[in-house]
């Protein structure tokens, strides 16, 4: 793999662009894998490039549907923010903060890693009191916050529409300096290429159709493209775990939902940061092309559809235009629609399944975008070692058994 | 928009309506004998089908019936 650099770019330019090499290598499947990775999103090929990377395992295989980049990865409004209550939550996302900080420099890959402060906005004394309360829940783990009175609020976003007689009035604001955005598809490509370099299979339009089972364990995978055994089998197939639970023979508590966000036509720059609220349920920033993203809240039915409904547009577009006026004339351009994995609790499971070999990685949810290094991060270790890594350890299976769950829903700085 | 047809109404925009989720879950009758595994099964595992799914609506803005109908999860079409 030849290093991206500032130098290469130079002779790139002079030479016409002809010598860039392919991203990674497109792979025919192998008959045998020490891991398999099923799943080709951020979260499956991070797992693969730690494999590799940190764990030595690189007798790899990533085994997606479609093509890389083109599931839930490129369908999320690219937010990355660690402000979790739970113990358990803040100390995991802030690990994928950590991670994300030097993710550029560690994959020679630029994902375009922007820590323009994410604010999640107050309307009513319930919100300030609950704002208030996560903001020093945060300081007590080490994670950077602070309060902001309204006219710090307005100072530090002046597009945003603070006064009293505001449709919803702002009370305040939490803010998480380093949070921001990312280039979604850059992240995927980025691990896709660090892992490929190190000798993962990338394996594209590649489903699993099947396993066949032997002594509580999964003896073989079968897929469109043939089938093949592997020593461990990890599953980071957000919408469709429950599909790959069925075929394996346990059941799992998530349920597939529409998350649905959409663009505006690209203007100059206007917002510098994200701006969340979760009484209204909006939130927004600007791409670096100018075009503002806006993302709100799931259809509350079950789908498949990556088709989300147009109640929800209505509903986020009008809480848009209540607290930022000014962008009442701007038209929008596209929408899509993701399919997530929701958890009972509002929080992700990481760990080991019924079957022996098999490790899961699944109920991310709304949110599974921002905790991407951090859980390729530690569900690699999990699998290399056999047992959770001591930051998913609280997030096994098991949790809804126990009923020790990690309830994130609205504590989690937006609702869910 | 879904549109849903509500067996004493008719048929009636998504907006008028309440999703309740995963219909035929029966509370068991004796709680108390049951394994933590079987009440974990009752509490949180779902089926979540790619395909038909039988699902509780309530018409929450309109007669406020509750009922049940089929619905394929990949194509948003009902089934009976």
């Amino acid at each position: 793999m030849r290093t991206y650099s500032a130098l290469a770019l130079l002779r790139e330019g002079l030479s016409g662009h002809r010598g860039w090499q392919r991203a990674w290598a497109d792979a025919t499947p192998k008959p045998h894998y020490d891991v398999v990775i099923i799943g080709g999103g951020g979260h499956g090929l991070a797992t693969a490039h730690y494999l590799a990377a940190e764990h030595g395992i690189s007798n790899v295989a990533v085994l997606e549907k479609g093509w890389i980049g083109g599931g839930n990865t490129g369908r999320n409004t690219t937010i990355v923010r660690s402000n979790y209550l739970w113990d358990e939550s803040a100390r995991l996302y802030d690990h994928a903060l950590g991670l994300w900080e030097g993710l550029s420099d560690a994959l020679n890959y630029n994902v375009m890693f922007s820590q323009r402060g994410v604010m999640n906005l107050a309307h009513n004394l319930g919100d300030v009191r609950e704002g208030k309360r996560r903001v020093n829940a945060l300081r007590l783990n080490g994670v950077d916050s602070e309060w902001l009175e309204p006219a710090a609020v307005k100072a530090f976003c002046p597009p945003l529409e603070v006064g009293a007689a505001a449709r919803y009035p702002v009370m305040g604001a939490t803010l998480q300096r380093r949070a921001g955005t990312a280039r979604h598809d850059a992240v995927a490509w980025g691990y896709a290429r660090a892992a490929s370099a190190r000798g993962v299979d990338i394996i594209q339009n590649c489903e699993v159709t099947g396993f066949r089972r032997e002594g509580g364990r999964i003896a073989a995978i079968e897929t469109t493209r043939g089938s093949m055994t592997a020593g461990k089998v990890g599953m980071v197939v957000a919408g469709h775990s429950s599909v790959l639970a069925d075929m394996a023979g346990f059941r799992l508590p998530v349920e597939s939902h529409t998350l649905q966000a959409l663009v505006s036509e690209p203007v100059k720059p206007v917002l510098d940061t994200v701006v969340m609220s979760n009484a209204v349920h909006v939130y927004v920033s600007q791409s670096d092309k100018g075009e503002l993203v806006i993302g709100a809240g799931i259809d509350d039915y079950l789908s498949y559809a990556q088709r989300g409904s147009f109640p929800v547009i209505e509903h986020q577009m009008g809480a848009l235009l209540a607290l930022f006026p000014s962008f009442s004339r701007l038209r929008m351009l596209r929408g899509w629609g993701g399919t997530v994995d929701i958890c009972p609790d509002a929080s992700p499971i990481i760990g080991r399944t019924p079957l022996d070999n098999l490790f899961i990685n699944c109920g991310w949810g709304t949110g599974g975008f921002k905790a991407t290094p951090g859980s390729g991060h530690v569900f690699a270790h999990t699998i290399a070692r056999g047992e959770p890594h001591p930051l998913a350890a609280p997030f096994g299976l098991e949790r809804f058994t126990s009923g020790r769950l990690i309830d994130e829903h609205g504590a989690a700085a937006v609702a869910h | 928009m879904l549109l849903i047809v509500c067996p004493h109404c008719g048929p009636r925009d998504q907006t008028e309506f309440s999703h309740g989720g995963e219909a035929g879950r029966v509370r068991p009758a004796n709680p108390e004998v049951l394994g933590d595994a079987e009440w974990t099964d009752y509490l949180f595992m779902r089926t979540n089908p790619k395909g038909v799914h039988k699902e509780r609506w309530c018409h929450s803005a309109g007669c406020r019936k509750w009922f049940v109908t089929g619905r394929d999860t990949r194509s948003h079409g009902w089934v009976k």
